[in-house]
């Protein structure tokens, strides 16, 4: 692996190698020595939270990097190619963790550079680091990431992050279940690799119905600005919520996961419930990304 | 006359036979036949055994490129390739639809990296009900027919 660019580039195998080496990092049982090497993190479109997440990764290793945030402070406002930018920026690091709001920028990136490129989102396209800590937490909840029964709820068409996540499980056996407003639905391509792969899924209404028998519930945040009319928004936002009420009868292995920032899609009355995982799937974040970052600086 | 025209032998040049009824045009703007002074034939809606209607096209004193061939292939899998020489049919063959179209396809996404720094694009070819192209860059699937190509 010289780059962590796409889940699509990634097989079953080496997800579940770089889980384990995750485990080890964050069990204590290897501790990685990033003292040699300067990460440059590149946020030319903002991220605070993907940033302090990797900041934090390689901070706990005794690593050093420096950062941008935004094209502010780049070249790349004067007219500069973002090649050029990476090409130089290049000279100095040892690794690149870079986010951008152009889809395929960090393939283009990894095309070009001599140095590791991860990719910390790239426009609507992916975020893989952000799907190997969904796969993380999942794991260390349930214990395996087979023959699992998970739902997705909420904005299910724009966001990337529950795209990932349901092709980097398409070969764990997985029972999907999708809840969506009309037109934030799962897009088509999603979908048709479902079907080709012979994969259950089930588009529902009402997720009342189907949280006994689910062992992970993903949430998303429905955004009001994907909405042209108001009304649409205020008819179905209520329809996605979950709260500490509707959780009385779910598995006792039932988790609650969300890639937050929430608003109000899970009620703060759920953070006290045994179901509520997302903030310590943040936190899942940090040893993952130390498992990708000491996989291609091939110090494990 | 018409079909005097099409059966009229060319002598050197290259003759795409069984093009799927109609994709003539999309074939003539692949080779960009609009700026050929070659001369030319296009034949649309000939009846054949094979495929029930077909257009044909023959231009004189042109070989296709791989390139070429691999993009008509996408857009009409069906068709095949016949080289001329001197009047005698020297190379015949039912053209094949490529795994991969490096260069030649634009991708439709405006956010793509391909359509604002300079990189080659690249596309993987699915071959399912109909042709799908995933660029290997924004990894948006299309269908063959909503993309541009571009020689
Ligand atoms: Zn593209």
């Amino acid at each position: 692996m010289k780059h962590f660019i796409s889940m699509r580039d990634i097989g079953k195998q080496e997800i579940l190698e770089l889980l384990a080496l995750a485990e080890k990092i964050e069990t204590g049982k290897i501790k990685p020595d990033l003292s040699p090497y300067l990460g440059a993190l590149l946020f030319f479109e903002p991220s605070t939270r993907t940033h302090f997440s990797f900041d934090t990764a390689i901070k706990k290793l005794n690593g050093k990097s420096f950062s941008i945030s935004g094209t502010g402070s780049t070249s790349v406002k004067k007219g500069e190619t973002l090649a050029d930018t990476l090409k130089t920026i290049s000279q100095y690091a040892d690794y690149i963790v870079m986010r951008h709001s152009i889809e395929g920028a960090a393939r283009f990136a990894s095309e070009i550079l001599e140095i590791p490129v991860i990719n910390a989102g790239d426009g609507t396209n992916q975020h893989p680091t952000q799907a190997m800590l969904d796969l993380y937490s999942i794991r260390k909840t349930q214990g395996t990431l087979e023959n699992l029964h998970i739902a997705l709820i909420g904005d299910l068409r724009l966001g990337r992050t529950v795209h990932s996540l349901v092709q980097a499980l398409h070969e764990f056996n997985p029972t999907f279940y999708f809840a969506a407003p009309r037109h934030l639905k799962m897009p088509a391509y999603i979908i048709d690799e479902l079907k080709e792969k012979n994969i259950p899924f089930y588009e529902v209404e009402d997720i009342k119905e189907i949280l006994p028998k689910l062992d992970i519930l993903y949430v998303t945040r429905i955004q009001k600005e994907r909405f042209a009319v108001l009304e649409d928004y205020e008819k179905v936002k209520d329809a996605y919520i979950i709260t500490a009420g509707l959780l009385e009868n779910v598995k006792p292995n039932f988790k609650v996961l969300h890639p937050l920032p929430r608003v109000n899609e899970i009620t703060t009355d759920v953070d006290k419930t045994p179901y509520a995982y997302y903030f310590q799937q943040a936190k899942n974040g940090v040893p993952v990304r130390q498992a990708i970052i000491t996989k291609l600086l091939q110090l494990a | 006359m018409k079909k005097q025209l099409i059966v009229d032998p060319i002598k050197n040049g290259t003759v795409i036979d069984h093009i799927a009824a109609g994709k003539s045009f999309a074939v003539a703007e692949i080779l960009n036949l609009k700026n050929l002074d070659n001369l030319l034939l296009i034949g649309m809606n000939l009846s054949s055994k094979k495929i029930g209607k077909k257009d044909i096209i023959k231009i004189e004193n042109k070989i296709l490129t791989e390139d070429e061939v691999n993009s008509i292939a996408l857009i009409s899998p069906d068709a095949t390739l016949v080289v001329i020489e001197n009047y005698e049919v020297i190379k015949k063959y039912k053209i094949k639809i490529p795994p991969k179209v490096h260069k030649h396809i634009v991708c439709p996404n405006s956010h793509c990296i391909t359509n604002i720094e300079e990189v080659e694009t690249e596309f993987d070819v699915m071959k399912k009900k109909k042709v799908e192209v995933r660029c290997k860059y924004c990894e948006k699937k299309y269908g063959i027919e909503q993309v541009k190509f571009k020689f």
